[in-house]
């Protein structure tokens, strides 16, 4: 077995147990230490993960490590330490017991790792059950409090239902097609005469499986209440991590294993895309908290990437499945995860400052930011206008670019509606810079910002204003990425 | 830095970019290095425009100074050619028109911007993004760029008014100054929502995988067929005119002005409205030839209708802001018209008048920037007998107000007598009937003008008023340039045309190839 081409996966699983286990030997003053272990130690993984170029499959192509599974595992990685850096000063003054907190989330990354590498089913059940557990506890992780119970619950109660459904449309699938492995179910799938019921309402289960834990419209329920009750630094995770994991996931199966299904889930998806585009937006427009807010712009994010899943592979009118500008569009959906991620900690990130000193996390609470923290305020109104996808800002370049992609594929209708839903999402936007800048201080709490947040806020939105302006770089690697699942055959 | 050299119009982005960020690294409490550096990046770029408009050879005709970068490559079945977004920039006789005007209102903008105290750091930051993306707009001849700019230069209007922006009261109700920055920014963005899907579907059906107008261009009659070209003509007609202030989409418009602090205003009418207008040349009239020929008799009828509604509503306004802005709306409405005669006249009249009224409108907005300074009120029916105690902002005023209503020698007469003469030419009777309704425009524009001159400066002087300062020399400065360019144009408008002449020839030769 070639167990060296996951060995990042191994030094994460040690990771987290070194973690546990150096939480012994702290005392409660000490604890901050346990962030700087888990952030060198994933940038020390990150490094070899960077040199690691070889390429293969484990236990039969249950895990395939190609260029797309290596691009995931340094995005998640990197991700990783983002959110361990943005946790530290919220955790060292709201949560107790740091370390199991830090080793769950390396747990979850861990996951999302997997899950993109996954090549068939079970494989990809097992590491979202992995994922969702961790963030079953991450949501509930501030036990006293009564929101982020009652958000645990209904995300542990959802969740589990969703993932129900997820293995019972497996189950139906294994059942009348005898296998789990994507490039195994395309060839069965391409050589059958006619598809049968039964296996089309296994594939529509996954589907609704996907979209609960993507929190697509009129799957969302759980989703604005989690994000309100989680510990800030998660509901960051939350909405990146997780989403972007299932999309990964999605890209591979969708692309590579369902694909000559397309004119069966394509509408499915393209519904929920529009419902989903819409729904969160407008839900959006009335919210007060600001967690809640972004629960729902990121619920109208999940749309924009729902409709780049619908569009992976074109239909042509008498039903013959096209993948001639697949790559075009997986691109697209790439990029714009990068964009959104990034963006999305950003904003979480000046949330947590604003938080940690006034605990205030409604949108009044950031009235008058401007005069107090020019930095703080000048990086969340820049990521607000990522998130509306105004230029300069990665949000801009990549909306565009996803669109036009999605566009290509013959889907300029509902772009246009992406393009309204993203008209609406920038009132609220607006709303939020308006108190940042426009409305008189409300209170004189001060906001304190030390020197390492500092640098991770230039870092993000020096991130964010080059991936608007100078995309090709980052578009290289995700072409590289992409280039290894849809090789041409 | 082959983004900084003379001759490569991106420096007209680059530098106020490049000005942004050094401003950003001042410290915001030393108010007048902030003030000395923007001047200084003003002027350079003052000069670059100045360069590009003389350098610019119109008996050569077509695009000068190219500059071309192949910025993110497409990957997708292209056919022969490989799919690209490119930044593209090159100057033609409009551009070089557009780029001249937005240096001259960039420049007096930040002269007049002095008076700014609070957080002056961060106005001129987003003061030159804004102007930035102007430039942008006029010099890409990429889809996609155009679309960045376009984009760029509606972004930062929402925090200039809002934070430095005044609010208006009427009889009955408040206009504040966050209303009428979040009705601005969403109906301009509505509007080019409306051009995003029209770019993306040029870019789908021409199925060149580029968004470089050219190679779109070059696969005109094979793949925009005549109602693809109907439906998104009409399409990018709206979208743009959002932004020329077309009838009836123009509400944001006076509100958005009167809010605005008085540098935005000038940038905002002077400049920006005129996007619009150079948009629907540039995308709709170049990639969408017959579905311009189809649209343009409802774009004179609107045009038409944005003459006289708002010179009619232009008079019933109090305030000066108000008057101002109405009025900027009533002068789109020729620059729409213009547009609408597909004719060589009227095309030269309609850019010409987009320079002419650009530095016009922003003399007014100075005026009356100037004049709100000193008196803290805009209301007509307040003020009185001006002239006496500030006699140059008296003069500046009736100059600006004697441009707006056509008077001979001056640039206004120019640019709107090319226009009636291109209508009046084109649509046999109709033409005839909207032509005299733009003259009757013209006469209106007149008694409002000269009835806010009469009360407001000339009239009775209020002696309760206290002394006030006339202008300042730096005030003085900065609309003397505006007033030398009113007056050049006026005067001496042949070289003016011939520039822009150069530019609108090509539009209108393909525009009547494919009728």
């Amino acid at each position: 077995m070639n167990f060296h081409l996951i060995y990042p996966e191994f030094f994460l699983i040690g990771l987290a147990f070194l973690v546990l286990t150096v939480d012994f030997f702290l005392s409660e003053k000490e604890k901050y230490l346990l962030n700087w272990v888990s952030a060198i130690g994933m940038a020390f993984i990150l490094g070899i993960a960077l040199f690691m170029n070889q390429q293969g499959d484990l236990y039969q192509g249950l895990l395939i490590i190609d260029g797309y599974a290596s691009f995931f595992r340094i995005f998640f990685l990197a991700i990783g330490i983002v959110v361990t850096l943005i946790s530290r000063d919220y955790v060292d003054s709201n949560v107790s017991n740091p370390g199991e907190y830090y080793a769950i989330l390396i747990f979850t990354i861990l996951a999302s790792i997997s899950l993109a590498s996954s090549g068939e089913l079970l494989t990809a059940y097992v590491s979202l059950e992995i994922l969702s557990f961790g963030l079953y506890v991450l949501v509930a992780y501030d036990r006293y409090n009564p929101a982020s119970n009652e958000g645990g619950v209904k995300f542990i109660l959802l969740g589990a239902f969703s993932s129900a459904l997820i293995l019972y449309g497996l189950s139906q699938t294994y059942g009348l097609i005898g296998t789990t492995r994507f490039n195994e179910i395309a060839v069965l799938l391409n050589s059958m005469e006619n598809i049968s019921i039964g296996m089309l309402i296994g594939f529509v289960l996954i589907l609704a499986g996907i979209a609960f834990k993507l929190a697509a419209v009129p799957f969302h329920m759980w989703a604005p209440d989690a994000y309100e009750g989680a510990p800030i630094p998660i509901t960051a995770w939350l909405s990146v991590c997780s989403k972007v994991a299932i999309v990964a996931l999605a890209i591979r199966f969708f692309t590579n294993g369902i694909f000559p299904l397309a004119p069966d889930w394509q509408p499915i998806l393209m519904i929920l895309a529009v419902l989903t585009m819409i729904g969160g937006n407008l839900l959006a427009l009335v919210q007060k908290n600001m967690k809640r807010l972004l629960a729902y712009s990121s619920i109208g994010h999940a749309g924009y990437l729902l409709m780049g899943l619908a569009a992976l592979v074109g239909v042509s009118d008498d039903g013959t499945v096209s993948k001639d500008l697949t790559h075009l569009v997986s691109n697209g959906l790439i990029f714009h995860m990068v964009a959104y991620g990034a963006t999305n900690f950003a904003i979480f990130f000046c949330l947590i400052i604003v938080y940690n000193s006034t605990g205030r996390e409604d949108i009044q609470g950031l009235s008058g930011l401007a005069s107090k923290q020019p930095l703080v305020a000048l990086v969340m109104v820049c990521s607000l206008f990522s998130l509306a996808g105004m230029p300069v800002f990665a949000g801009f370049t990549s909306k565009f670019y996803l669109f036009n992609a999605v566009a290509s594929q013959g889907f300029l209708l509902m772009v246009g509606v992406a393009i309204v839903a993203s008209l609406i999402s920038l009132y609220y936007y607006l709303t939020v810079a308006r108190y940042l800048y426009i409305e008189k201080i409300s209170n004189d709490s001060v906001i304190y910002v030390s020197f390492n947040s500092k640098l991770i806020l230039i870092a993000l939105l020096v991130f964010m204003v080059l991936a608007g302006v100078y995309p090709s770089p980052l578009m290289d690697l995700i072409q590289t990425a992409t280039d290894s699942i849809l090789k041409i055959d | 830095m082959e983004f900084l050299s003379f001759s490569n119009p991106a420096s007209l982005v680059a530098l106020p970019i490049l000005g942004c960020f050094i401003l950003f690294f001042i410290p915001g409490h030393r108010a007048n290095l902030v003030r000395w550096v923007s001047t200084i990046f003003a002027f350079t770029v003052l000069i670059i425009s100045f360069y590009f408009f003389l350098a610019f050879d119109h008996s050569e005709g077509g695009r000068q100074f190219i500059y071309e970068y192949e910025w993110l490559s497409l990957i997708g079945p292209w056919g022969e050619s490989q799919g690209a977004i490119s930044m593209s920039v090159g100057i033609d006789g409009i551009a070089a028109m557009m780029v001249l005007l937005t240096g001259i209102v960039m420049f007096t903008g930040t002269v007049i911007s002095w008076n700014i105290n609070v957080n002056n750091k961060d106005f001129f930051i987003l003061y030159f993004l804004l102007l930035s993306g102007v430039f942008g707009v006029f010099i890409s001849y990429d889809l996609f760029f155009f679309f960045f700019f376009y984009e760029l230069s509606v972004l930062p209007m929402y925090l200039l008014i809002g934070k430095w922006g005044s609010n208006s009261k009427f009889s009955s109700f408040e206009r504040t100054k966050e209303y009428s920055a979040m009705k601005l920014t969403l109906v301009l963005v509505a509007g080019s929502a409306l051009i995003w899907v029209a770019i993306i579907a040029m870019f789908v059906q021409s199925g060149t995988g580029s968004f470089h107008i050219d190679e779109i261009q070059k696969v005109i009659p094979d793949k925009f067929s005549s109602e693809f070209q109907s439906a998104f003509f009409l399409m990018l007609m709206i979208g743009f005119g959002v932004l020329a202030g077309l009838w009836p989409f123009h509400t944001w418009s006076p509100d958005g002005h009167v809010a605005a602090p008085t540098a935005v205003s000038m940038v905002h009418a002077g400049v920006l409205m005129k996007l619009g207008a150079f948009g629907i040349i540039r995308v709709g009239m170049t990639l969408l030839p017959e579905g311009a020929q189809i649209w343009m008799p409802l774009l004179i009828g609107l045009g038409a209708v944005n003459v006289i509604y708002g010179a009619l509503s232009a008079m019933g306004q109090t305030d000066l802001k108000y008057v101002i802005g109405y009025s900027s709306v009533s002068h789109m409405g020729y620059v729409l018209m213009g547009l609408g005669t597909l004719s060589l006249v009227g095309l030269n009249g309609a850019v010409l008048q987009m320079f002419s009224h650009g530095v016009m409108t922003a003399l007014f907005f100075a005026v009356v920037g100037m004049i709100y300074e000193r008196t803290h009120t805009r209301d007509s029916l307040v003020l009185s007998g001006l002239a006496k105690k500030m006699g140059t902002i008296a003069v500046l005023f009736t100059l600006a107000g004697l441009t707006s209503l056509g008077l001979p020698g001056l640039s206004g007469f120019a640019a709107e007598l090319l226009i009636f003469i291109g209508i009046f030419q084109s649509y046999e009777i109709w033409g005839i009937i909207l032509g005299s309704l733009a003259v009757i425009g013209a006469a209106i524009t007149a008694v409002y003008i000269l009835r806010l001159l009469s009360k407001v400066f000339f009239g009775l002087p209020d002696d309760t008023l206290p002394e006030y300062l006339d202008l300042t020399p730096r005030e003085k400065f900065a609309a003397g340039i505006l007033v030398i360019f009113v007056v050049l144009v006026g005067l001496w408008p042949f070289p003016f045309v011939k520039v822009i002449e150069s530019g609108v020839e090509p539009v209108l030769l393909q525009i009547v190839g494919a009728g």
